[in-house]
């Protein structure tokens, strides 16, 4: 399985990326960490006619604290927030995570920005980004422009971001100390795509919940936060979360995709053991 | 470079020590370039599609995928094939373990395994026998069931801190 | 054969290892051939369709194509492939061309083959050729293809049955009535298909001048292809070559004739020249044989002590388009049937086989073939009658085995079975388990509601298959086995075995056998094999053979090489030759304590012969070969265990641990028996948990890639703990049996036994492999429903096979 021919090109700026995109128009895309894009150029999937390299722009934002948010810039790979103490700390959610992120050596060249980009239903990232409220930087040839996450899963690989646009940064916020957060994924092998996944943010106030981003993924088309999660833990006390209730009803909220890894009945009796088990760690883990 | 090329780039990196400079189409992916046109056919395919791992080279000291890279993205770096650990020397001891416990049949699989082995091997503390199986997880093996190849990973992480298996 | 502190029984290194973990490995691909033209295939995108035109036009112009092939160049240089085997009843086979004419019946058959200087071109250059099809109806449903008014899998057939036939006696029919107790269980096998990582290669040289066609192959039998292409492409079989370099794993997909492979042979021909070709995962998971497609129906009759009186099964077994060249693929369904009951006593058995064609990939050999299918259906149905009378699944097996003073007989079914040990092998697996304190942890862990599944399974496996099978059939395929031995200058020895290794070491267990025979280290063995210009015509790898005929025929070789030695160590040394003692690479004289190295000795034969005393021209080398005799098949037997725990809420399973001990025979090399029998095993839990190629309604493979279809990884198996008792074969002097198939015949069904037995006090059970989580969540809310009494659970329809 040979890629089909394509061209190359390898700017020297994320500015110049964007207008490579633009100027090429359809049949051009972005060429990241590759670990979703080769394969499908292996497969034949997709055969762009410009592949636009950005593993050496010298505008990539670091991976950093700074200002209250976590900054991941479009260079930065999976393994290194897997191993920084940084992210640990500030972003706790991404280094629970981070372990289900495909393996190592895949991690070794990932991107997060590119998992944004992509999109994948089963992907790890987007539905962090929508628990944690991060925002996605865009970059286009007139400048940069900022989408929450809330805005910015659409469809099945459909998102906000314009085909003359790059990912060019994802912004975390913080987290407090008061905060907790969980993560489960449910998968036949480990490193294998999510059949679903939970990602759990919640914050505090005293020993009450004011806000729980309980989130869905994998087996519906985009990551989505449970209404009915954040409903019934609002200020409820950490450690008094009516578990079972909430994971029946996370379980109902669930609309999944039927395919080969299960009917919908299915899913929904796995969100469910899944849900009960992220709010058990939500119930004992501290930042 | 700014200059859009499809039929061929120039590539210029150092593969197990030795500079190289070849021109290559931007389809080729790292492995088949490095095995084709280097004759450095240790690193061996499986998939191509970034699942078995039997393509791993280690590039800028990071182990990745052979055949989800393209050669052109090479340009300037440090390329190291099983080849290149082995004439080292670098894990001598790892491959004296896997020929004393067999871990390995038909020897498909062994030098991806030997490249993900090398950077299990490179933590500060020695991997617990579940730890080596979760490192493993994307490297397939058919025929030995890989429990010689976690003996033998596990046996050298004690060895070199010490330790006798 | 002498007991002494020698090399055989000891786990030495093998000699291939240090090449391999160097990265030096040879397989095909790495092979250098310059000049050869690439091949990249067009291949059927329709499950059944009629091939209206091929427009190569476009194609042919594109950079880097040499020539765009069509099925009708191939004409005149390539016969079709027309499998047979006279000894069973059985239609005429359909023929099967290289490339496809006028019909394609599997989608991924070969259309076109264009030969370009790169993959890449030759690819880019396969998306231009215009294929225009007209769909056919199409038979993918097993069952379906039973029916009278079926699509026929392949036009112009009368039907797509391709054997029906019936083991045993209508004496079951009694036994069934006079039973205290009956069982029956329904299994559907998902298909599988081997994957091995290696993918299939091969590479073909024919000179027109020389009339000569080299063949570099990743194969397990070079001196059959060396048949095959012999008789398909018209040429006389000395003028054909076959080299198996190293082959990246075979498993049994490696046993047969592609058409594919064939057509690069035939293109070589065609063009002149080098011609090569590597199947991509795509293509292998769409062309390789598949296997396991089966659905059987076992019933067990029982007296009131709980002793076996009959088996009756159902069996059918689904084969796609085509049987492969040359060796059909009828065996996985043969022994499905007819195995079933193996370990066991019983008076009656009855079994009838259907195997039938579909529009689906070929099937073929595959690890076990069929073993692993009779044993599953034969251990579920013994668990499900232990729960059915209140008797431990142990205990049960225990009183109804084939006892171990049983020799040589006929079973009911028909099957020659040899000595057994099924009853050490119980007990070593039981006291290895620690089986009553597994049991009560699971009754403590069930008032927690976490479900643990303890199963256990016993197997008689077929090994060492003699020329009964292919033989008969008059397919060319050698039953035997051959080695060659030379002493050389240098005091070493080199062997050439027909016995072909893929990574199971059997090149070592020979340097092992040959290395004791002759007194000198294994290191000091040097044993090349694979190449029909070199070795000794014999079978290759298949049927757990490798060491128990090929390690025979070494033996016999080595020792036909010892008497020369001696009897010329005799004339130099002037001491009879039974006073000769050979150790350490030389001669020592009981009588005179004079001593000569074999290094020495070989210098005077090769190149000093004027000191002989008497002169002459002495032989330092010799060739035997050993075909099984007066058996079938050497049958060899063991038992696995295995604990699980299901999660209830989401369907997984995981695998805690794995227990296997096994009767092999003699031991040669316990380090490569026990990897053997460990990679057995983790594909027979593939098959049971994540393996399945899942075909549409439209007999599209919708799951052909690694990441789709799902292979158990280092991750999902815990570690596998072997034991051995070895209850030597009295057939042959080295008294090995085969080992290579034993791992995987038994695994899965004690995995199938475990879980069962984990989700029995749900009501719950499950009726088809593989066991994705929502199947398993499937069987529960099934039960949950329907269930009042938790022990028993559901018994099958037996018409649903018939349906």
């Amino acid at each position: 399985m040979k890629p089909s021919a394509f061209e190359y090109l390898r700017p020297n700026s994320l500015i110049e990326a964007a207008a490579m995109l633009e100027e090429a128009g359809d049949g051009a895309q972005i060429l990241a960490g590759g670990q979703s894009l080769v394969p499908t150029l292996s497969l034949r999937l997709s055969s762009p006619t410009l592949l636009i390299d950005i593993n050496r722009v010298a505008d990539s934002a670091p991976l950093e604290h700074c200002d209250g948010v976590v900054r991941c810039g479009a260079r930065i790979r999976h393994v290194e927030l897997e191993r920084s103490t940084m992210v640990r700390q500030h972003a706790p959610l991404l280094a629970l995570a981070m372990p289900h992120v495909a393996h190592p050596a895949i991690r070794n060249r990932g991107t997060p920005c590119g998992s944004i980009a992509l999109a994948d239903p089963a992907a790890e990232i987007p539905a962090c980004a929508l628990a944690l409220n991060a925002d996605i930087v865009l970059q286009n040839s007139g400048g940069r422009r900022t989408v929450p996450a809330e805005k910015y899963f659409i469809g099945l690989y459909e998102t906000a971001r314009l085909s003359t646009e790059v990912v060019v940064e994802l912004r975390f916020p913080a987290a407090r100390s008061s905060d907790r957060f969980g993560f489960a994924e449910l998968s036949r092998r480990r490193g294998d795509f999510a059949i679903v996944g939970i990602a759990a943010a919640a914050q505090l106030e005293d020993n009450g919940i004011r806000s729980l981003r309980l989130v869905i993924f994998g087996c519906e088309p985009i990551p989505r936060v449970s209404a009915a999660a954040h409903a019934m833990a609002q200020g409820r006390e950490i450690g008094e979360l009516p578990i079972e209730e909430i994971a029946d009803a996370v379980a109902a909220e669930l609309d999944p995709m039927e395919n080969a890894q299960g009917d919908a009945a299915a899913k929904r009796q796995q969100a469910y053991a899944m849900a009960k088990r992220v709010m058990a760690q939500l119930n004992e883990r501290e930042v | 470079m700014s200059q859009a090329s499809k039929s061929s780039v120039d590539v210029a990196f150092v593969v197990n020590g030795s500079a190289i400079s070849e021109q290559v189409a931007p389809r080729i992916t790292l492995v088949d370039f490095l095995r084709q046109r280097l004759g450095l056919t240790g690193s061996h395919v499986g998939c191509e599609h970034g699942v078995c791992g039997a393509c791993h080279v280690r590039v800028d000291g990071q182990v990745l995928r052979g055949c989800l890279l393209l050669a052109v993205q090479a340009d300037g770096a440090e390329v190291q094939t099983i080849e290149g650990l082995s004439s080292s020397g670098e894990i001598a001891d790892l491959q004296e373990a896997f020929v004393r416990r067999n871990a390995m049949q038909c020897g498909f699989c062994t030098p991806g395994m030997l490249m993900i082995a090398a950077d299990i091997l490179a933590r500060r503390e020695v991997p617990s026998r579940e730890a080596i199986r979760d490192a493993l997880s994307g490297n397939y093996c058919r025929c030995t069931g890989y429990q010689s190849i976690v003996d033998a990973i596990e046996e050298v992480a004690l060895a070199r801190h010490g330790i006798a298996a | 054969m002498t007991e002494s502190q020698g090399i055989m029984g000891k786990g030495v290194a093998r000699a291939d290892a240090r090449r391999l973990v160097a990265g030096a490995g040879c397989y095909v691909d790495d092979i250098g051939a310059p000049g050869a033209l690439h091949i990249a295939f067009v291949r059927s995108t329709h499950a059944h369709a009629a091939i209206l035109s091929v427009d190569t036009a476009a194609a042919a112009c594109m950079p880097g194509v040499v020539r765009v092939v069509c099925a009708g160049d191939l004409e005149g240089i390539c016969k079709p492939m027309q499998v047979a085997m006279p000894g069973l009843n059985m239609p005429t086979a359909s023929l099967q061309y290289p490339l496809a004419i006028d019909e394609v019946c599997w989608q991924g058959a070969p259309v076109a083959a264009i030969a370009a200087r790169s993959r890449e071109q030759a690819e880019d250059a396969a998306e231009h050729v215009l294929v225009e099809y007209e769909e056919l109806p199409a038979v993918v449903d097993a069952q379906q293809a039973l029916t009278p008014d079926s699509p026929r899998a392949v036009l112009g057939r009368e039907g797509n049955m391709a054997l029906d036939c019936t083991f045993g006696n209508v004496n079951v029919a009694a036994s069934f009535a006079a039973a205290a107790t009956v069982v029956e269980q329904r299994i559907v096998f998902d298909r599988q298909t081997g994957v091995s990582l290696e993918s299939r290669g091969i590479i073909a040289a024919f000179s027109p001048l020389s009339g000569e066609l080299t063949v570099h192959m990743s194969h397990q039998s070079p001196f059959q292809m060396r048949e095959v292409f012999s008789e398909l492409l018209n040429l006389p079989n000395h003028r054909v070559r076959v080299v198996c370099p190293d082959v990246g794993g075979a498993f049994g997909l490696k046993l047969h004739a592609y058409p594919d492979e064939v057509a690069v042979a035939a293109i070589a021909i065609l063009l002149g020249r080098t011609i090569r070709f590597q199947a991509d995962r795509l293509e292998s998971f769409l062309s390789d044989a598949h296997a396991r497609e089966a659905i059987g129906v076992a019933r067990l009759a029982l007296d009131s002590a709980g002793r076996f009186l009959a088996f009756d099964v159902e069996a059918l077994s689904g084969l796609g388009a085509y049987q492969p060249y040359p060796r059909g693929s009828v065996g996985e369904g043969l022994h499905m049937a007819q195995m079933v009951g193996a370990p066991y006593q019983f008076d009656n058995f009855r079994a009838r086989l259907r195997a039938v064609h579909q529009n689906k990939s070929p099937t073929g050999a595959y690890r076990g073939v069929g073993q692993p299918l009779a044993c599953t259906l034969t251990e579920t149905l013994v668990d499900r009658a232990a729960r059915a009378i209140g008797m431990d699944p142990a205990e049960l097996r225990r009183r109804n085995f084939l006892p171990a003073e049983h020799t040589s007989r006929t079973t009911p079914a028909g099957l020659e079975m040899g000595a057994v040990s099924l009853q050490p092998c119980l007990d070593t697996l039981l006291a290895m388990m620690q089986y009553e304190d597994l049991r009560r942890e699971q009754q403590r862990l069930r008032k927690q509601r976490v479900y643990r599944g303890i199963g256990i399974a016993s197997f008689i496996e077929m090994t060492a298959v003699g020329a009964a099978l292919y033989g008969a059939n008059q397919i060319a395929v050698a039953a035997q086995e051959g080695c060659s031995v030379r002493l050389e200058p240098s005091g070493t020895v080199l062997c050439h075995s027909s016995a072909t290794d893929q990574g199971q070491g059997v090149r070592t267990g020979i340097a092992q056998i040959v290395a004791q025979a002759l007194g000198i280290g294994a290191a000091d063995v040097t044993v090349r094999a694979g190449d029909t210009a070199s070795s000794p015509v014999g079978g290759g790898a298949w049927a757990s053979r490798g060491m128990a005929i090929g390690g025979q025929a070494a033996l016999l070789a080595a020792e036909e090489l010892r008497g020369k030695i001696l009897k010329l160590g005799a004339r130099i040394l002037k001491t009879p030759a039974e006073q000769i003692e050979l150790a350490d690479g030389g001669l020592r004289s009981a009588a005179n304590a004079r001593t000569l190295s074999l290094a020495e000795l070989a210098n005077i034969a090769y190149f000093r012969q004027h000191q002989l005393p008497g002169g002459g021209c002495p032989e330092l080398s010799a060739t035997r070969h050993y075909a099984p005799q007066g058996f079938p098949y050497l049958t060899a037997n063991g038992i696995q265990g295995c604990l699980v725990e299901v999660d209830i809420e989401t369907g997984m399973i995981g695998v805690l641990r794995l227990w296997v001990v096994h009767d092999c025979g003699r031991v040669v090399n316990p380090l490569l028996v026990d990897e053997q029998i460990r990679g057995g095993v983790a594909q027979g839990i593939g098959g049971v948990l994540y393996e399945h190629c899942e075909y549409s309604e439209s007999g599209q493979l919708s799951n052909g890639t690694l990441a789709d279809y799902l292979v158990p990884m280092a991750g999902e198996l815990p570690d596998i703990e072997v034991a051995h008792v070895a209850s030597v074969a009295a057939e042959t002097a080295l008294g090995a049996k085969g080992v290579g198939e034993a791992g995987t015949i038994g695994a899965g069904a004690a995995l199938w036994n475990a879980v069962n037995d984990a989700l029995a006090p749900l009501g719950a059970a499950m009726e088809q492999q593989p066991f994705s989580p929502d199947r398993v969540l499937r069987a529960l809310a099934v039960a949950a429903r329907t269930s009042t009494s938790p022990a028993l659970a559901p018994t099958a329809d037996i018409d649903s096979v018939n349906a």
